[in-house]
């Protein structure tokens, strides 16, 4: 049967069985946006600016492990969901975006909404289409979700000119994939896993490091099982936060600029590292010079090649899928346990970095600490909420004071650092999981770069819960000023904030305001438990002056920590 | 470090510009860059001549296996190859200079492809060095106009570069 191209779009999203998108419409969309509304298997989720329309679909994929999907028109459709785009491939999350874009004759003519979209995505995608032809687009269409979910996950755009959509070909769509330019490696070199097991069972200061690879790969489970048979400490990355439980005994808490003293302690003075889907990146290596300078052994599992030795110097490099490498492993150490005895000594050491209780701090009777209005959301929500943060120090807050047990539950823009992820995350993360508690810990900052997505929280009736710690500064960027460029605030005070109860009760939510820190408590009870199915958000007007610690300065050995107790 | 890698690359809009944008994106070098397709029409050969460290290049070459469109890459002067460049050279051809351009040409076993009573335009194959070496052999004085491809390059014997 002959299809419109606006048709094999939808019929290939149905094939995908996909049951949200995110979009916004415009002109070069309409046809597919007229074969939407003939269908009721996917659901359309009409969002306030496309940014947050690549975000939501963004935190669909991370609190799941579907691809989110994203529709948007040309031009100014596209140029805005670029920051989204570039957010998912800076964290490796599977997306599929579509674009539409101006009439095939048009394209080159500075047609009205013309952007060369394929061309200002191209460095901030995993792979990006343009289609030219009917014919091509369900194969292309196939080839995007395939591409976003397989390897190394990551944005898939495709961009679809308006007459396209109305042309017509006969639709099949393709069940398998072939492409003789990509094959991802799956299995890991067994000669390398043999080595790495090797090193495991003969060390004396290992390090199990985690990042969000293993969370993506969903490798959980197993990351679990090796850490437990071998009884080595582990440190999550802010990525991998959840990927091994934080409450877990072996857990020494995230690591890196803002990680605690006995996981920084201990990466730095390990001598085998088991990294498990995790890159080495600035944040956690900010000196790879100093680093390198303690003798070790790096064993790295990573399904992509070119994230291994690409600021460390890895010795066992293996390339494959986390859960096949860690199963492979847990095949080779099956009987075999290494002696707890040989590790003694450095989990003392280990314990007497933990002993300092690096994130220790004073909640007094005047001003709301903001770590403890994260530590409270901890307990209301048992640790069983989906938390999604923006960029700040309440990210690291969030990070440091809300260990997570799970993984999928932590969502956050690690890699590109972007403001404004909270809210659409928390989104799509609802839609993902209708009935979990989904929160959302931001700043007054933060949350003011997609505010507008308050209005299409109300359209759906999300009962999300916005946590945010006002300190009426751009916290991060303050406290960044009143370390390194002596309290010059330059540009960090914001002025003129609106009155977020108003403003969210304006958009028709609940809003509180909670100014002490006796309040905190029960207004958090108060929003998650008698206003459960709402969405609430809270001001926690908190102490202004709070600063992030442990904190290691960009670009200091991992040792290098400055601590709240230095000050 | 100089390099010559070799690429086999889709046949497809926008290729070349994955490649030079990954180039420019993350600080790496070009050299020259020569791009044409193959026997098989659906694949284009891309030579780029490139410079770095071992660890710039193990990150070039994965960064390139990384490009959805990438089938193939080999860093050829890894061992024995082949590189060869084309210059085409308008240079002054009048007087004395006439009969001077023409044995120098002989010399690098060039050949003169266009004449006109003032002008010669000599046609130059070889590696790159021998190009340079042409270059400054002669008075630059009379140079008039310079056009190179960059260099191609393929390996020696059983060394093949195919899908």
């Amino acid at each position: 049967m002959k299809m419109t191209g606006a048709e094999i779009v939808i019929r290939c999203l149905q094939e995908e069985k996909v049951e949200v998108m995110f979009g916004y419409p415009g002109g070069s969309v309409l046809h597919i946006y007229d074969e939407l509304f003939k269908q009721d298997q996917i659901k359309h989720i009409l969002v306030r600016h496309e940014q947050a329309a690549v975000h939501a679909a963004d935190g669909y994929a991370r609190s799941s492990d579907k691809v989110g999907v994203a529709l948007v028109t040309s031009g100014p459709g596209a140029t805005n969901a670029v920051t989204g785009i570039a957010t998912a491939y800076m964290d490796s999350i599977p997306i599929v975006v579509i674009s539409g874009q101006v009439p095939t004759p048009a394209i080159g003519l500075d047609a009205f909404q013309e952007v060369d979209t394929v061309g200002i995505t191209r460095p901030c995608v995993k792979h990006n289409f343009l289609v030219k032809d009917v014919r091509d687009l369900a194969d292309t269409m196939k080839k995007a979700f395939h591409i976003a979910k397989t390897g190394r996950p990551g944005p898939v755009v495709v961009d679809i000119p308006k007459d396209i959509t109305a042309h017509t070909c006969e639709f099949e769509y393709p069940q398998t994939v072939q492409m003789r330019s990509y094959n991802p490696v799956v299995k890991g070199h067994l000669g390398q896993i043999k080595k790495a097991v090797q090193l495991l069972s003969s060390a004396k200061r290992p390090i199990i490091y985690v990042g969000g690879g293993a969370v993506l790969s969903d490798a959980s489970d197993k990351v679990r099982k090796l850490a437990h048979h071998l009884g080595f400490p582990v440190t999550n990355t802010l990525m991998g936060l959840g990927a091994f439980s934080g409450i877990d005994p072996q857990n020494l808490g995230m690591l890196g600029m803002h990680g605690t003293v006995e996981a920084n302690m201990a990466m730095h003075y390990a001598d085998v590292i088991l990294a498990i889907g995790a890159r080495f990146d600035d944040r956690v290596v900010g000196n790879p010079e100093n680093f390198a300078e303690e003798p070790r052994k790096v064993i790295h599992i990573d399904i992509d090649p070119s994230s291994i030795s690409k600021r460390v110097k890895v010795d066992v490099p293996i390339v494959g899928n986390v859960p096949d490498v860690l199963e492979e492993m847990l095949k080779l150490l099956e009987g075999s346990k290494p002696d707890p005895a040989q590790t003694a000594a450095w989990w003392k050491r280990i314990e007497e970095w933990r002993s300092k209780q690096c994130l220790n701090f004073k909640q007094g009777d005047d001003l709301i600490m903001p770590q403890y209005v994260v530590q409270k959301l901890y307990e209301i929500t048992k640790g069983e909420a989906i938390v999604c943060s923006d960029v700040g120090q309440h990210q690291m807050w969030a990070a440091q004071y809300y260990p997570f047990a799970e993984p999928r539950r932590w969502l956050n823009s690690g890699g590109l650092g972007t403001m404004g992820v909270g809210l659409p995350y928390a989104m799509g993360a609802q839609f993902a999981h209708p009935d979990a508690t989904v929160a959302v810990v931001t700043g007054e900052g933060s949350i003011q770069m997609c505010i507008q997505e308050l209005s299409t929280a109300k359209q759906f009736r999300l009962p999300l819960k916005i946590i945010s710690l006002n300190n009426r500064y751009l916290g991060m960027v303050r406290q960044w000023q009143e370390m390194f460029y002596e309290s010059r605030y330059s540009g960090s005070y914001m002025d003129s904030l609106p009155d977020f109860v108003k403003l969210a009760e304006a958009y028709g939510h609940v809003g509180f305001r909670v100014e002490k820190p006796e309040d905190v408590e029960p207004v958090l009870r108060k929003a998650f438990i008698d206003h459960k199915d709402d969405l609430v958000f809270i001001d926690f007007q908190t102490n202004r002056e709070a600063n992030v610690f442990p904190m290691v300065a960009a670009g200091k050995g991992l040792t290098d920590m400055i601590l709240a107790e230095d000050l | 470090m100089r390099h010559i890698i070799s690429i086999l690359i889709e046949n497809e809009a926008g290729a070349l510009s994955r490649v030079s944008g990954l180039f420019s994106a993350r600080g790496y070098n070009i050299e020259t860059l020569t791009v044409a397709p193959t026997e098989d029409a659906s694949l284009s050969r891309m030579t780029i001549v490139t410079t770095g460290s071992e660890e710039v290049l193990e990150q070039i070459t994965k960064q390139l296996n990384k490009l959805v469109d990438v089938v193939k890459v080999v860093d050829l002067s890894e061992a024995a190859h082949i590189e060869r460049e084309l210059m085409l050279i308008k240079v002054r051809a009048t007087g004395k200079d006439r009969e001077e351009m023409k044995r120098m040409a002989d010399i690098f076993r060039g050949r003169i492809i266009d004449v006109t009573d003032s002008t010669y335009v000599v046609e130059l194959t070889g590696s790159s060095s021998k190009l340079d070496s042409f270059i400054s052999a002669i008075d630059t004085g009379l140079i008039l106009e310079t056009v190179r491809t960059g260099v191609s390059g393929i390996g020696r014997g059983d060394r093949i570069l195919k899908v």
